[in-house]
């Protein structure tokens, strides 16, 4: 069943020589590296490159096509589906859109995880689900149905879901897309006090640079041309000494002349 | 060799052909290309998409094109659409297959498709096995909305459609029995075609245009929105939270549905029977309880749970399988609606043929 790595000292999450594909595509391939316990990790790269499938990846939702993925030197991906719920109920999870269950009001929303996990009774469950909202500064709008907010306001109400349970580790996936910037830095500022406050680990998987070099304790590059992870680090160290000129270029967002055709 | 560039360049209006001077660059095979746009007015893309296609046309007889007679802004746009070089070899462009070869593809998606639809079945039955366990996970308000949305809110539908199928049967039957003096047996032919067969037949074509299309729109959209994995991230079966509540809603609701096409089919029946054919309501109603009896409405009952159970399950399996866009919605409501109907009728048929080996 659960196998032991040898190097989860300190991992939460170690991805082990995982390769994404669909069907014949191979998306990335080779992608190792540990997630230390309290660090806010970023997935970065161009668009495209597949970020988003990796999350999925570390979440669940698809299957690596070959290596492992493993929590706490837990194997994930070969973990049987009891054990899996097991690791799955300690995670949390904000999607790109919210991913609100749209016939459900935003307080059931957050109290379906609730109700399900926990023995708490109804009334608790609705006081902590509006607990949560208010957390995220949606108080008031508990009976509200997902199409009656705006898309910012969406993102909010996945965030009060994912923390729910008070999950060890949340992935984000594009936070601060769709967000103005002033809701895009209060969300980064949650997610450094849910990691000081709760000690969380988080993953995120972004783009923005203004929001990689606030958050970012460490995190990988993924670059979509040769279907490899190109640099790992602090974001801060990797904008002046990664040999990748590609990541230079990225973090420090400059459209260098490219290649003409021939 | 000098182009000269004159006039007001607009999408709206017309533009000179690149074709002439391409012949020109072929003839002269000029050193060099150059312009004079003294007289040039107003330009937008069109003049751009020009200059392009006449640099293609230059580059490819090898003759430089020397820009510098155009206005800034054109070679500025023009710098910025070569920046980048087109993509070659990617995925997105594939080529066009043979005969051959996609006959070979169809049948493979053909497979791949009746091996996703057997998973599903496997998986719903394990759902199934959770239900009867106590162990299934779905909202009990949940099922009762679909109770109401696939059993009275189809109510309206499935009366006029079935009092029309009683009416059409009605007549049809009349013109043929007429002719032997024998219009009182159009109570026995309305009776036992809506009870054995049409009740059931029709209310579940219905019921896969009408709930089996929302089935699956629903739940492609809630898949498109990532609501789908956002249940299974949280441990939460979609199966049994999502498939399971509209599945049960189905299959309790259709024999009830089918039952009362069955009646009003009938009804159908009686007012074209006494109003046309000049039958009494009494000899109508002994001449339909006599041609019918209970055993009769057992082929159309059974039938019914069984076409309840193909619509929620091409209705379901179309909106999970929906992937990326919302057009995909639109296709797999229309893919639900369509490999519902063929089920129900391939079902039906096979089911008369049993029934009658069985003798039922």
């Amino acid at each position: 069943m659960a196998t032991r790595s040898e190097a989860s000292g300190n991992a939460r999450i170690s991805v082990r020589d995982v390769t994404m594909a669909y069907g014949d595509f191979v998306l990335m391939r080779g992608l190792t590296f540990d997630v230390k316990r309290g660090n806010v990790f970023v997935i970065m790269g161009g668009s495209g490159c597949g970020k988003s499938s990796l999350l999925r990846h570390m979440i669940g939702l698809h299957e690596p096509a070959a290596g492992e993925i493993l929590y706490d030197g837990d194997s994930f991906t070969h973990a049987d589906p009891e054990h899996r719920d097991e690791l799955l109920r300690r995670m949390g999870v904000l999607y790109q859109q919210g991913a609100l269950w749209s016939s459900m009001t935003l307080a059931e929303n957050v109290a379906l995880p609730l109700g399900e996990y926990t023995k708490l009774s109804a009334r608790e469950i609705r006081e902590v689900a509006c607990l949560k909202l208010a957390l995220v500064g949606l108080k008031g709008f508990e009976d509200y149905y997902p199409s009656q907010i705006s898309g910012g306001m969406r993102k909010r109400a996945g965030l009060a879901r994912a923390m729910a349970l008070d999950p060890d580790i949340l992935f984000f996936d594009e936070p601060s897309a769709g967000l103005d910037p002033i809701s895009s830095r209060l969300l980064d500022d949650l997610i450094l006090a849910l990691r000081d406050s709760l000690g969380a680990t988080v993953v995120v998987v972004t783009h923005e640079l203004a929001s990689i070099f606030t958050i970012a304790d460490d995190s990988v590059f993924l670059d979509a041309d040769t279907r490899r992870m190109i640099a790992r680090g602090n974001p801060k160290d990797l904008v002046e000494h990664c040999p990748e000129e590609k990541v230079r270029r990225f973090l420090t967002r400059s459209a260098e002349p490219v290649e003409q055709p021939a | 060799m000098v182009v000269r560039l004159a006039g007001a360049w607009r999408l709206g209006g017309t533009t000179p052909a690149v074709d002439p001077v391409a012949e020109q660059l072929r003839g002269t095979r000029p050193r060099a290309l150059r312009f004079d746009a003294g007289g040039l007015g107003a330009w937008d893309t069109s003049l751009l998409a020009f200059l392009d296609r006449l640099e293609n046309a230059a580059a490819e007889r090898e003759v430089t094109v020397e820009r510098g007679a155009l206005p800034e802004g054109v070679t500025r746009l023009l710098d910025l659409a070569h920046a980048v070089p087109s993509r070659t070899g990617s995925d997105g462009a594939k080529k066009r297959d043979g005969l051959l070869a996609r006959t070979g593809l169809a049948a493979i998606a053909l497979l791949a498709g009746g091996r996703e639809v057997v998973t599903f079945v496997g998986r719903l039955t394990q759902a199934i096995g959770r239900l009867v366990t106590g162990r299934a996970r779905f909202r009990g308000v949940d099922l009762a909305v679909f109770l109401q949305d696939t059993g009275a809110a189809a109510l309206p539908i499935v009366t006029l459609i079935s009092f029309l199928v009683g009416v059409i049967l009605a007549f049809v039957g009349a013109v043929q029995l007429k002719q032997f003096g024998a219009q009182i047996y159009v109570a026995d032919l309305v009776g036992l075609a809506m009870v054995r067969q049409m009740g059931a037949l029709m209310a579940a074509i219905i019921m896969a245009g009408r709930t089996g299309a929302a089935f699956a729109a629903q739940l492609g959209a809630m898949k498109v929105n990532e609501e789908i994995d956002a249940l299974t991230t949280m441990g939460i079966p979609p199966l049994d939270f999502l498939v399971l509540p509209r599945f049960l809603a189905l299959v309790l609701m259709m024999p009830l549905l089918c039952i009362y096409a069955d009646v009003l089919g009938i009804v159908g029946g009686f007012v074209v029977g006494t109003s046309i054919l000049g039958i009494s309501l009494s000899q109508y109603w002994n001449q339909t309880v006599n041609a019918i009896d209970l055993m009769d409405c057992l082929p159309g009952l059974i039938m019914s749970v069984f076409f309840g159970a193909l619509v929620a399950v091409f209705g379901c399996l179309r909106g999970m399988q929906c992937e990326g866009s919302s057009s995909a919605v639109g296709d797999a409501a229309t893919s639900a609606v369509v490999s519902g109907i063929v089920s129900i009728i391939v079902a039906d048929a096979v089911f008369t043929v049993l029934f009658d080996i069985l003798g039922i």
